[in-house]
């Protein structure tokens, strides 16, 4: 090829067709969907835990998307209906996940709606699931001789904790138990199916 | 309105591709055979040229692709040499930044992959953790090592196939401080927990800002090359390279854009920019390597042109359109995902292009593989794009993708792509570049050979045991009967075999780095003489 021109002019054309149907497309088609009636917006507490959600990488290895029966046994392991559109309209950015190194998140605040077990789960993941290959968050707690007044001391499995100590939940895991008990979509929806 | 646009997107795609058949039939984009001819000089072809190989490599290597005719052209030689001397100092820049990076990220990797199966392991500290190192390691990779390694080739590739010295280096020099600068912020920010939370798009949008102006400054020197350029025909590395270096930009801004992006349309976005910046970057600019180092090598223009102008075009149009892969079974749009599939398998067609074409060109000449390390690397690095790539189309395919979707096959599949095939073919330009960048020879000739194979057995064991594992663990995920656990429980042996698998290509990569550090500070056995230069080796002949 002698001239630049029908190089530039093919790679403009191609990543703009690339772009409009991936990009354009969707967010005509979709940015009419509203939230469903039982969805509620994150309250500040929530979102502060998504964040910290976000701050933590849990995206990696935790998906929140579960898939349809036809395609996989995701409702029959508890993780919920097939979502929606729709489920997501709160969640900026999203968080859909790629990976199931651990279970689909998406409706973990139904199947385990204890603060305290997740609490207790994020200092200590092997303290309730043996086999569990999940990190610990200890970083985000602290181990005292007692709780002050207004401090959530965690209870956690005999073993978990060094004797005599307590371990005592920081703000940040406060609001990340708290974002994870709040996901919960089992809310009725129109499922239309997927193909 | 789904069926009207899957229908258009279709008719869209055959229209164009039988307008690119046509175009090439017709010779509207110059596929004449001369064109493959333009990275050699008058008289050049029959001369093979590798740099890294020792002296006595390159006359096995010389012996090897049979007798030569005349010197080349000297004056042409000495153009390309003026060529090299002007962009020195600024691909060394590049490739020591690269190197640096790669190191960096390596340990980071191979601290991520012990974490899974040590879940414990340095477990007090936060930027650790395995969300944190895990996202260290692939901005590492996805943003320090592969584009400062693909963008230096590229700088030290296009004056010599536009014959021209670099215009506006500097430009490229300040381009490559802010990236830098940038990149080490994004990385500090993801460390300390800073993160827009997108996969590929972690780096907070404030400091993406530095990498747009870095990656601007870079491509104006490449601008001004080619309207420098003092050859008729533009060849087919520089196409891959340029039209790279033009995608990125519009790739990285639409995808970071704060405040425009919703839920999941987002994730769409999110992954038509993650799969693009692999298909529309980083894979161009290794492609665009191999199309010059192999046939450069064995001193053999590539067999058919217009088999490399087809891949090109190919490439272009289906790659953009295969981001939504990731989402099959997601809650997104239907037609969304069937497009994705439908244009992944047209991947094929650029795929089989390159490799016929790299295989005819390499028939016959085989045994080079023996005397030169950089083809080695580089068709290793073909080989591998031709794997990565065909798998990644037939993963796609839903029947296929239930089972390896959400699992670690995908990581595999992943490394196949970015590292058996990018990083590979950039470790091949880099071993041919930094003699000519540092005029002098590799000190340690045995450093290669020990870097190519650990790289080599690493990669091997590590997408063997991710894809088995992988499998295994997605298969074990569809089975309701089984408990999630046993999916976890399945996979630690293979994750303790990735591990295995990192740690050698770790190991490689310090012993590149080592050597690296060698050529540069001038250590070592001083093997210095004048052979290692194809042109005045000819012209002494």
């Amino acid at each position: 090829m002698r001239s630049e021109k029908p190089l530039i002019a093919g790679a403009i054309s191609m990543v703009a067709v690339a772009g409009f149907l991936l990009v354009v497309v969707p967010f005509i088609q979709l940015k009419d969907v509203g939230p469903p009636k039982g969805l509620h917006p994150y309250t500040t507490a929530q979102q502060r835990g998504r964040d910290e959600y976000i701050r933590q990488g849990c995206l990696y290895c935790h998906s929140q998307q579960p898939r349809d029966r036809s395609q996989a046994p995701d409702g029959a392991r508890g993780w919920g209906r097939p979502s929606v559109a729709g489920d997501y309209y709160y969640d900026r950015p999203h968080l859909l996940g790629t990976m199931r190194t651990g279970p689909d998140l998406l409706n973990i605040g139904a199947r385990q709606p204890s603060l305290d077990w997740h609490l207790g789960h994020l200092y200590q993941p092997r303290a309730y699931v043996p086999g569990s290959i999940m990190p610990g968050y200890p970083f985000l707690f602290d181990v005292k001789d007692s709780a002050e007044p207004g401090e959530r001391a965690v209870s956690l499995p005999p073993g978990a904790v060094p004797a005599g100590k307590v371990v005592v939940a920081q703000p940040r895991a406060l609001d990340l138990a708290a974002y994870l008990v709040s996901l919960d979509r089992t809310y009725p929806v129109i499922e239309t199916a997927r193909p | 309105m789904a069926t009207t646009l899957l229908l258009s997107a279709f008719m869209i795609s055959i229209v164009a591709l039988a307008f690119f058949i046509v175009a090439m039939i017709k010779g509207w984009f110059d596929p004449d055979a001369r064109g493959a001819e333009v990275i050699f000089a008058r008289d050049e072809i029959g001369h093979t040229e590798d740099p890294a190989a020792s002296a006595a490599s390159r006359h096995a290597l010389q012996a090897g692709a049979g007798a030569r005719d005349g010197p080349p052209d000297a004056s042409e030689l000495e153009s390309r040499a003026a060529a090299d001397r002007s962009t020195g100092t600024v691909t060394f820049i590049f490739l020591s930044c690269a190197v640096a990076w790669l190191v960096a990220a390596s340990l980071a990797g191979v601290t991520a992959s012990v974490k899974l199966h040590a879940p414990d392991w340095l477990g007090a500290y936060e930027w650790l953790s395995f969300g944190r190192i895990r996202t260290l390691h692939l901005n590492g990779v996805a943003y320090g090592w592969t584009p400062m390694a693909g963008l230096g080739v590229a700088l030290w590739l296009l004056p010599r196939l536009l014959k021209t010295p670099l215009v506006g280096a500097n430009f490229a020099i300040i381009g490559a401080i802010a990236w830098n600068a940038g990149l080490i912020a994004g990385l500090g920010a993801i460390a300390v927990g800073f993160s827009d939370g997108m996969e590929w798009l972690e780096m907070p949008w404030q400091v993406d800002l530095l990498l747009v102006a870095g990656g601007a400054l870079i491509a104006i020197p490449l601008v001004l090359t080619i309207r420098a350029r003092r050859v008729d025909h533009i060849y087919v590395s520089v196409w891959y390279m340029g039209a790279a270096l033009f995608w990125f930009p519009v790739l990285f801004l639409v995808g970071n854009v704060p405040g425009v992006h919703f839920g999941v349309q987002q994730a769409a976005a999110n992954w038509w920019y993650g799969h693009n910046v692999l298909g529309l970057f980083y894979t161009p600019i290794a492609l665009g390597t191999i199309y010059y180092f192999l046939p450069k090598v064995l001193g053999a223009p590539v067999r058919s042109y217009a088999l490399s102008m087809l891949g090109f075009w190919t490439l272009a149009f289906f790659y953009g359109q295969v981001g939504a892969h990731h989402l099959i079974g997601g809650p997104i749009p239907g037609w969304l995902v069937t497009l994705s599939i439908v244009q992944s398998m047209m991947m094929v067609i650029p795929v089989l292009a390159f490799s016929v074409n790299m295989y005819l060109t390499m028939k016959g000449r085989m045994g080079a593989l023996l005397h030169s390390p950089t083809l080695r690397f580089v068709a290793f690095a073909g080989l591998a794009y031709l794997a990565s790539s065909m798998q990644g189309s037939f993963e796609a395919l839903r029947g296929v993708n239930t089972v390896t979707h959400f699992t670690h096959y995908t990581v595999g599949h992943a490394h196949l792509g970015m590292y058996a095939f990018i990083a590979m073919a950039l470790f091949g330009g880099i071993y041919f570049i930094m003699p000519r960048v540092m005029e002098r020879e590799w000190p340690y000739p045995r450093l290669i050979l020990a870097h190519f194979w650990l790289s080599a057995a690493g990669i091997a064991i590590y997408f063997v045991s991710l894809t088995v594992g992988g499998w295994l663990q997605g298969e074990a995920m569809l089975d309701a009967a089984r408990p999630f656990m046993e999916s976890v429980a399945l996979t630690l042996p293979y994750l303790k075999a990735r591990s295995v698998g990192g740690i050698l290509m770790t190991l490689g990569h310090l012993a590149f780095a080592a050597h690296f550090a060698a050529m540069v500070l001038r250590l070592g056995p001083a093997r210095d003489a004048a052979p290692a230069f194809g042109h005045l080796e000819a012209r002494n002949a």
